[in-house]
């Protein structure tokens, strides 16, 4: 199975197709998920959606290319999108980075009376919690997503993932707050406030404030109280909470979401990409596609790598008989030296002479006057004797361009043996990275294009 | 030498590559290294091309000079159970307390828990000696967090031990942070010559140096060669188009004429390349740390290649 023989993940009809609320992109840290949002939002505003991109922990620099400076909960307007030639207009994109304290606050704040709330707020086991440790990203960015999608001002938001020890750990933690809800885990740390109920509850009381007993060993009665403090006012949130948790959840599996899995042509990426794709699938997640991120290309792809290190290596050895043929001398030095030449200009390699011209004609290069042009001075005047040195330097680059895309294809089609159902988006490698909108743009055409050759 | 070494680094920077190939550089003739995964991916097992490594400290490779690597993937689950025994012989309470959900509670809920026990388990590593009183391990290197995250998980302990400020954890969150901030321990970043990494990389040593952690190294990995620069592509695109369509002919390639134009379009993207690794290598040069270089791999990383990766890590000194 070869990607050849793939769907092609069609991002134009998904992102234009009303029907579509919700993206979410998800895939390994590392493989541009958050620039793969980004481009998407903006790709999507400028073909007419009304649209808000929510990042999770964007790189400064991508934050800064759409404008948004500082970590900010509320959605911002980007300005600069302008209307795609044939789309409808009216499109918009918004963006945002969560600020997951700030979403917790507002959920207590929202579900409680305000004595209650401030309680919450000040308790020394909500504020480490809250700061993000394990989990309350991911917790925040579902919620933060359901109460998007609630207040139904767009109609599409995209989502980034949180770069979690596992991607999946997003789609892990309502679940993962249900079950521990559900646990008795909870009814043992309420139990010092509920003590004292009826006599045939009194062994069962004497169980748990054993097990209180531990816990107060284990961590120290102070944050055992601050704990239980915790549960007892957070206790009638809890029921909104699950309500909310599988809610969310729900709307993950509604028609009106796609996944796109976002990898890079290497070998650990498209692990992760696999697995998602195959977790996904036992969820019910809809999955849109795969989006293969800094694929390579070549123009010259018809030329092998091993004959392109052929033929450097009939350049070098070409070279090393002009220098023979130039120099009386160090016959024998350029015998004993095989290795390629020095890789980068070397100031001190003296100048043919151009009583010795290279054996490839130097009449070929007509304006070529190696006697006056410095090295680096007139681009018009390459010195003949480079020419053969700086072929060989394409055709050494070439051979690790075509290596690069052997590998890259190796990679990808064991993914595609995998899963060959799973539609792909091939966008081709940029040198450097994105400072602006018109960068994110013009990764939006090259998804759009979806074919890295192209 | 510090004898904790936390390999940390951007997400797609090949971090538990390096820690691998560290580890493996490390185990010396005699020594014995212990690499340390956390965050439960499998990605050591995978590098040694193994199965899944159980929770327990088992023998991995052995290094080009016969020193031993051992390997344990941490399980926050199994490292709470197994710390309870130690302290409570807690058998079947243990049992009881997952019944109800408290391991759960701990390990995946309560904050800082979790990086507290995988922390501390690393640390015992270090610490532990055999009858003899010898270090059991001279080295443990540890397969961190992402760059983003770790300055958080290695002081997790701090915090910890000021939410619960008595009791056996606040005792263990201090003891595991004293041999963090010790010169005990150098946590190193994984970087690429590349904008998002490098950036990344200076925030991370601005956090790590704000909390007091002690950073190691940048170890610049997937290093390219420079096989023409900027001035060379100039050269050839701006005046040398028919003598290197020429110079192609003669070595052999068919059809030159229409290669010269692919051709120089991927020398224009590689000297642009050039250009950009000059100045964020500069950049790394301005953060006043020492480095070292990890040449990319031509076929990926196989357990060969950890090797080689390995052994360029001690030809540049990173075992002494």
């Amino acid at each position: 199975m070869t990607l050849d023989t793939v769907d092609r993940l069609e991002i134009d009809p998904l992102i234009d197709d009303p029907g579509t609320r919700i993206v979410v992109c998800c895939g390994a840290g590392g493989v541009g998920k958050t620039t793969t949002a980004a481009a998407l939002g903006v790709r999507a505003a400028e073909r007419g959606r009304k649209v808000v991109v929510l990042t999770i922990d964007p790189a400064r620099r991508l934050a800064q290319s759409m404008g948004i400076d500082s970590l900010d909960n509320t959605p911002r307007r980007v300005t600069g999108i302008v209307r795609d030639g044939g789309a409808a207009g009216g499109g918009e994109l918004h963006a945002m980075m969560l600020d997951m304290k700030r979403t917790f606050d507002e959920i207590v704040e929202a579900h409680a009376d305000p004595e209650r709330a401030r309680a919450i707020l000040e308790n020394p086991f909500y504020q480490s919690l809250s700061a993000g440790f394990a989990g309350t990203q991911e917790y925040m960015a579902m919620e933060k997503l359901g109460q998007l999608r609630a207040r139904d001002e767009w109609d599409l938001i995209i989502v980034d993932t949180p770069p979690s020890r596992s991607a999946l750990d997003f789609l892990d933690a309502p679940g993962r707050l249900g079950s521990f809800l559900d646990g008795g885990f909870i009814k043992v740390l309420m139990a010092p406030a509920k003590v004292g109920g009826r006599a045939g509850m009194k062994f069962l009381n004497v169980g748990m404030s054993m097990m209180t007993g531990t816990l107060g060993k284990l961590l120290g009665g102070q944050f055992l109280r601050d704990v239980q403090t915790f549960v007892a006012a957070m206790d009638t949130m809890f029921g909104g909470f699950r309500t909310r948790a599988d809610a969310t959840y729900r709307l993950l599996q509604a028609p009106g979401t796609a996944f796109v899995v976002v990898a890079a042509p290497e070998r650990d990426a498209l692990r992760e990409a696999a697995y998602f794709v195959e977790r996904l699938a036992a969820e019910d997640m809809p999955l849109a596609g795969l989006v293969l991120n800094r694929v390579h290309g070549s123009g010259a792809a018809r030329l092998s790598a091993e004959r392109a290190l052929a033929a450097a290596e009939n350049l070098d050895e070409g070279r090393i008989v002009d220098q023979r043929a130039g120099k009386t001398q160090g016959r024998d030095a350029a015998a004993v030296s095989p290795e390629p030449p020095a890789v980068e200009h070397s100031p001190e390699t003296p100048h043919e002479a151009p009583s010795a011209p290279p054996r490839r004609d130097a009449a070929t290069v007509p304006d070529a006057s190696p006697a006056e042009a410095g090295r680096h001075g007139s681009p018009e005047a390459v010195p003949p004797n480079d020419i053969p040195r700086l072929t060989a330097g394409l055709l050494r680059l070439h051979a690790e361009r075509m290596q690069v895309l052997a590998r890259e294809k190796r990679t990808r089609d064991r993914f595609t043996a995998l899963h060959p159902e799973v539609a792909v988006a091939e966008v081709p490698a940029l040198a450097g990275d994105v400072h602006d909108l018109a960068g994110l743009r013009a990764i939006g055409e090259r998804l759009a294009a979806g074919n890295a050759g192209a | 030498m510090s004898r904790l070494q936390v390999v940390s680094g951007k997400g797609g920077t090949g971090k538990t590559t390096v820690a691998a190939a560290l580890a493996l550089a490390l185990a010396t003739e005699g020594k014995r290294t212990l690499l340390v995964e956390v965050e439960g991916r499998q990605g050591i097992a995978q590098l040694f091309e193994t199965e899944a490594l159980p929770y327990e400290e088992r023998k991995i490779a052995v290094s080009a000079e016969g020193g031993e690597v051992f390997a344990l993937a941490i399980d926050a689950e199994r490292a709470l159970l197994d710390y309870l025994q130690m302290f409570y012989k807690l058998g079947s309470a243990g049992r009881a307390l997952k019944k109800i959900g408290a391991i759960d509670f701990a390990t995946t809920i309560a904050p800082g828990v979790r990086d507290v026990l995988l922390t501390g388990k690393a640390c015992e590593a270090v610490r532990r000696r055999d009858k003899e009183g010898r270090y059991v391990y001279d080295h443990v290197v540890m397969d961190a967090p992402p760059t983003g995250r770790v300055t958080r998980f290695l002081n997790v302990n701090d915090e910890v031990a000021g939410l619960a400020r008595i009791g056996p954890i606040h005792h263990q969150a201090q003891s595991v942070m004293r041999v963090l901030k010790s010169a005990d321990t150098a946590v190193h970043l994984v970087t690429l010559l590349e904008e998002m990494p490098v950036q990344e990389t200076a925030d991370g040593v601005a956090e790590l140096r704000a909390a007091g952690l002690p950073v190691g190294k940048v170890i610049v990995n997937m290093v390219r060669p420079h096989v023409l620069d900027e001035d060379a592509v100039r050269e050839v695109s701006e005046g040398g188009r028919a003598a290197v369509a020429e110079a192609l002919g003669s070595a052999g390639v068919p059809e030159p004429a229409e290669l010269v134009g692919p051709l120089l379009e991927q020398a224009a993207e590689h000297a642009e390349r050039v250009g950009l690794e000059r100045s964020q290598r500069g950049l790394l040069t301005g953060l006043g740390l020492d480095s070292h270089e990890l040449p990319m791999l031509g076929d990926g990383v196989e357990l060969a290649g950890l090797y080689q990766l390995a052994s360029e890590l001690r030809k540049q000194g990173a075992g002494e």
